[in-house]
């Protein structure tokens, strides 16, 4: 098993990181590649670019808890996550989620689950930025419920904080 | 203790982190942030609506009514809008 997680201002490459999964291995036979990029509106205006806050140390254990998570729900051979801070213009990416499993089944839910608790769990906020000024984006309840669909009865810990 | 703001919380305050040393009597992040409030308009703006705030404890997500004693590190900061 595999596991990758890393927080950077710079871009990247999804395709290689999904490559570095497979390569010289014959246990894969799916690879889920997520790339989450950077839109050019938000509520209806134009926007100039967005700025990823983030805190650095509890950042990486969030999304390292998150990984382990996964790999104990889902039998993963590799899993690959890759997180943008900083100033981000419309069209670049922002985050990445590799998942490797020997059955498409696994991979697809071990990369929805991430992308899910990054959304609403791991510490980043996004400041959109517009010809007039900027704003915070404020966080969504659709997201909430979507993470939400993830917790499993007993375990508090998933759902109270 | 040490403290840390990010996002609006952080612009609201006017500084991402300081050092605080609370009363006896502040016992839970609750408590704290009712604290903090008192401390001038900033603070008060910071947190005039708790609820939605989200504090961490040495790097790990807690409630409002967790213990604070023995924190070396509490952080507050808005709902989180990664991904």
């Amino acid at each position: 098993m595999t596991a990758t997680v890393r927080l950077q201002r710079e871009p990247f490459d999804a395709a290689g990181e999904a490559a570095k999964l497979v390569r010289g291995r014959k246990d894969v036979g799916a690879v889920v590649t997520f790339t989450g990029i950077c839109r050019g509106e938000e509520a209806g205006l134009p926007l100039v670019a967005m700025t990823l806050e983030h805190y650095p140390g509890m950042a990486e254990d969030e999304v390292t808890r998150h990984v382990q998570e996964a790999q104990q729900r889902w039998p993963l051979v590799g899993v690959t996550v890759v997180h943008r801070f900083g100033r981000i213009e419309p069209g670049e990416e922002i985050v990445l989620v590799v998942t490797a499993a020997a059955h498409r089944g696994d991979a697809f839910a071990a990369a929805e689950f991430l992308m899910d608790y990054l959304k609403t769990r791991a510490p980043f906020w996004k400041q959109v930025e517009y010809a007039g000024g900027s704003n915070w984006v404020d966080a969504k309840s659709t997201d909430d419920a979507l993470a939400e669909r993830w917790v499993r009865p007993g375990n508090p810990r998933e759902a109270a904080e | 203790m040490k403290l840390r703001y990010f996002a609006w919380v952080r612009e609201r305050i006017g500084k991402p982190e300081e050092d605080v040393d609370p009363p006896a009597g502040v016992a839970t992040v609750a408590e704290l942030m009712s604290w903090l409030s008192g401390r001038g308009e900033e603070y008060a703006y910071a947190f005039e609506n708790p609820r939605v705030i989200r504090a961490a404890i040495d790097r790990a997500h807690v409630r409002p009514d967790t213990a604070i004693g023995g924190a070396r590190e509490i952080a507050f900061f808005p709902p989180m809008t990664g991904g």
